[in-house]
């Protein structure tokens, strides 16, 4: 697997002994695969519930033709996300940018805006006689980019997830030695070629991580593809829910959602393993950083594409929504209490997503082997499977095994971060394969006890991927929408669920505050974690 | 000898796992929760938006005083929670959207037989003849089309088969209430007159529109020149762009299935431990006040007797619905199968 290959050429894993870890990290570890393989239970034991029957979606034609779909869509997003995310994240940490700390927030901040929303403001601005074509009058259908089918659903979705691939290469980026990077340049690359065998190598395994959470999020995704009319498996799914009320079918199809799942998983883990580099531990020195010269209009030519591809097209929207439903807009009491709702299950989620997530990080980088390799799996599993198949698991595990914690808050902030948790995971691998262990030993030899070597060294060190995991956590749970709807307290109310609320019975005006609302706590909280992160110590 | 970093950072954990333990302490969680003589606020699963129905819920709580608390999300989802619950489910009513999932959850034996008078305050035809749920407000299936340019209307929905609507007509096949018309046109025309239908529609290349919503603007905007929608989507557009909106709706005549009303209804969970402030609620939905808000605010169809739909509809007795038994619209599965026979859903 990926992370014993790396770990082996790290010299991480000492000849001859399979290295157990730790009991705490196997309690962790277990706990952790308990909650996810809930899902997988749910998961075949409604498709045996259905018997033979259920099996039938599986073997039809149309099937084919959705794996293929689904799994097209997954790639071409994944490609995207780096294709876009890498330049963003290398020009907002290395280069002398204009701006760069407002991109950055602004780079990341999509996150938050849910990818129906996008979807919806796409159609309303590149639909034959959308506010695009109004503006450039009477226009042919066709001068406009059609935003339906796959082009349309790769685009939205590739700006939706390009903030994963950016937060992990930043991540990455932030801790990278200058020295090996200026001893090439010192033995004669040129700049591009320093880049490739001295940057690149270091900064793979974030990229693939981030790539393969865009890939695994679109395949995973209802509510755009389905405004955007491109047929996948998980509108399947969500058909056989809402059509048949057939959960067994449903079931199985989730479960061959998880397959391919598993596939993206496999094939990112095939890529990494050549890619794992621990830079030489040494003074911690701010790289220096690069002068664009004429290169950074092109710079700010993109960046400035990509900010009003995926905030400004929405932030239209919204701003029509409030114009045209003043008189109708939501309460302010309402909003203020979807606003608290919401931070309360996005600050409890990511707090909980982010101690669980380090020692699995660790866990993963230093102790490869069945336990790292399964918990990684199962944690992908719980983050591609689509949101109402993992609610209803949620439903069913709770009410069978502890149901005095149904529709609790504390369930919902469980879920939530159990269903993000690969993202903080993800964002502190890089860091942790950074981390020399020789650092920590030397540590320990003059004294430290574990607890702290942990807190004075592993944690600073560990910076900004712990800032990475929290925004991640932090902005997927601000926008969740199907735990939150089932799974919540009655009552209980987000930015999220009033938003789709309103838009789905097409009450604008009530809508437009609660995305407003998302868009504003997207980009402060980015903002100051963003602050932080760059604080030196 | 913590550096300050630690403190601050130590802080900062502490602080931002308050509300994860905090809400270790809420177990019962509900941000709502009053305490009232009887065992806490109503629970209502509604497939209904909180747009739509949260001022009807408001209007019950001022007149009575019973506290709802009301669990918003789509119909069919709740219906699969509903039967995912089975008797462990919370919820004291289930508020859907259309018949049919009424019917699935009624037919995992999850709701009540409701007392005859409630049953008998709205017609027979929008009721369940097993007693188990009854209707609150009716939709009707219409065309909507556009004034932009001279349109010919069939004179029944089945004439929409015909080539000359090639690329023309936009629909919602993803919708409970298309699904629901879809079961009706099997009944009144047989397998396979309701295949073929289907088949001559698909011929025409329709445009698939993920909601009723965007159907209608989709003939505003020019992208097709009718779409099979339900009649009051029409209504709350016209209400919001004014009435140079450039679309009209057809109601058909004499019986035509393209005409089908369903209905928004309502259950009584067996489960409930609050049968008469759930009795109390579906007698408020049934009486005047709320009636006469379905009408005005939403622009549906009241089903008492006493009160009048929007001046600019027909009558709901002109209004020739089918002959269908609405209860028999729960056999969704046969239309489901169906549709993915012929490809227009998966």
């Amino acid at each position: 697997m990926n992370a014993t290959a790396a770990s082996r050429r790290l010299g991480l894993r000492r000849p001859g002994s399979a290295r157990r870890p730790p009991a705490a990290l196997r309690v962790v570890a277990i706990t952790v695969a308990l909650l996810a393989t809930v899902t997988l239970v749910y998961l075949v034991v409604r498709a045996a519930d259905g018997g033979l029957g259920s099996l039938q979606p599986l073997f039809r034609a149309r099937t084919l033709e959705l794996v293929v779909s689904t799994l097209t869509l997954g790639l071409v997003v994944a490609a995207g996300a780096i294709t876009l995310g890498v330049p963003l994240a290398w020009l907002t940490v290395r280069t002398d940018l204009p701006g760069r700390r407002a991109w950055s927030v602004v780079t990341v901040a999509p996150l938050a805006i849910p990818s129906y929303l996008l979807a919806f403001s796409f159609v309303g601005a590149f639909a034959p006689r959308g506010w695009l074509a109004s503006w450039f009058g009477p226009v042919d259908a066709g001068v406009l980019p059609s935003p339906y089918g796959l082009g349309g659903a790769a685009l939205i979705l590739t700006l939706a997830t390009t903030p994963y691939v950016v937060i992990a290469t930043r991540a990455a980026l932030a801790r990278l030695d200058p020295a090996t990077d200026e001893a090439a340049r010192s033995l004669g690359s040129g700049p591009w070629a320093a880049a490739r065998t001295a940057v690149l190598p270091v900064i793979l395994p974030a990229m693939g991580a981030g790539a393969l959470l865009a890939g695994l999020y679109a395949i995973s995704d209802f509510g755009a593809v389905s405004i955007l009319r491109y047929d996948t498996l998980a509108t399947a799914i969500y058909s056989q829910y809402r059509f048949s009320f057939d959960r067994s079918a449903a079931a199985a199809l989730a479960i061959l959602l998880l397959l391919l799942a598993m596939a993206l998983v496999w094939a990112e883990g095939f890529v990494r393993r050549r890619a794992a580099i621990r830079s030489p531990h040494g003074r911690r020195r701010v790289p220096a950083v690069i002068r664009l010269g004429g290169w950074r209009w092109p710079a700010i030519g993109l960046c400035v594409a990509v900010a009003t591809l995926s905030i400004g097209v929405p932030s239209v929207t919204i701003g029509a929504w409030l114009v045209s439903g003043m008189r109708s807009a939501l309460d302010l009491s309402d909003a203020i209490e979807a606003l608290r709702d919401s931070l309360v299950l996005a600050v409890g989620a990511s707090s909980l997503a982010l101690v669980a997530a380090i020692p699995l990080a660790w866990l993963i980088v230093h102790y490869p082997g069945r336990w790292s390799t399964s918990s990684e799996r199962l944690l992908y599993v719980v983050y591609a499977v689509p949101g109402i198949s993992l609610a209803l698991a949620v439903v069913f595990f709770t009410l069978h095994v502890v149901p005095v914690l149904y529709q609790t808050l504390f369930a919902l902030i469980l879920a939530v971060a159990m269903r993000y948790l690969i993202q903080s995971v993800g964002a502190l691998q890089g860091p942790v394969l950074q981390i020399s262990p020789r650092t920590l030993e030397a540590a320990r030899s003059l004294g430290e006890r574990p607890w702290g070597v942990l807190r004075t060294i592993t944690v600073p060190l560990l910076r900004p991927g712990l800032i990475a995991g929290i925004a991640l956590v932090f902005l997927s749970a601000l926008k969740e929408l199907p735990l939150t709807l089932l799974l919540a307290p009655t009552g209980f109310k987000t930015l999220a669920t009033r938003l789709w609320d309103a838009a789905r019975d097409a009450f604008y005006g009530q809508a437009a505050i609660p995305a407003l609302l998302l868009l504003v706590v997207s980009f402060l909280s980015v903002g100051l974690l963003i602050h932080r992160g760059d604080i030196k110590a | 000898m913590r550096s300050v970093h630690t403190n601050r950072a130590l802080l900062v954990v502490r602080l931002a796992l308050a509300p994860v333990l905090a809400s270790v302490f809420l177990l019962p969680g509900s941000s709502t929760t009053v305490a009232q003589e009887a065992a806490g606020p109503l629970t209502v699963y509604s497939g209904r938006s909180e747009s739509l129905v949260g001022p009807v819920m408001e209007q019950f709580t001022e007149a009575t005083g019973i506290q709802v608390d009301v669990r918003y999300g789509d119909t069919a989802e709740l219906a699969a929670v509903l039967l995912e619950e089975g008797e462990r489910t919370p919820a004291d009513l289930f508020f859907a959207q259309d018949a049919g999932a009424l019917g699935a959850v009624a037919g995992a034996g999850l709701l009540a037989l409701l007392d005859d008078v409630t049953l008998e305050r709205v017609p027979e035809v929008f009721r369940d003849p097993d007693g188990q749920w009854v209707g609150i407000s009716g939709r009707a299936r219409t065309v909507a089309y556009t004034t932009d340019e001279d349109v010919v209307l069939p004179e029944s929905i089945l004439g929409f088969t015909d080539s000359s609507w090639s690329g023309r007509i936009g629909w919602v096949p993803a919708n409970g209430s298309f699904q629901s018309f879809v079961t009706a046109l099997r009944l009144t025309a047989g397998e396979e007159g309701a295949r073929a239908w289907l088949e001559g529609i698909i011929g025409n290349d329709p445009v698939p529109y993920p909601n009723n919503t965007s159907a209608v603007e989709g003939v505003a905007a020019g992208e097709v020149d009718v779409a099979f929608v339900n009649h009051y989507y029409l209504l709350q557009l016209l209400a919001e762009h004014g009435d140079t909106f450039p679309v009209a709706q057809k109601f058909f005549e004499g019986g035509d299935v393209g005409s089908l009303i369903n209905v928004a209804g309502v259950g009584e969970l067996t489960t409930t431990d609050q049968p008469e402030a759930a009795a109390a609620l579906i007698e408020f939905l049934l009486g005047e006040q709320a009636q006469h808000y379905f009408a005005e605010a939403t622009y549906e169809y009241p089903l008492i007797d006493s009160v009048e739909a929007d001046p600019r509809l027909p009558d709901l007795d002109s209004v020739e619905t089918p002959d269908v038994d609405l209860t028999d619209l729960a056999d969704l599965e046969g239309t489901v199968d169906l549709l993915r026979d012929v490809g227009a859903i998966d």
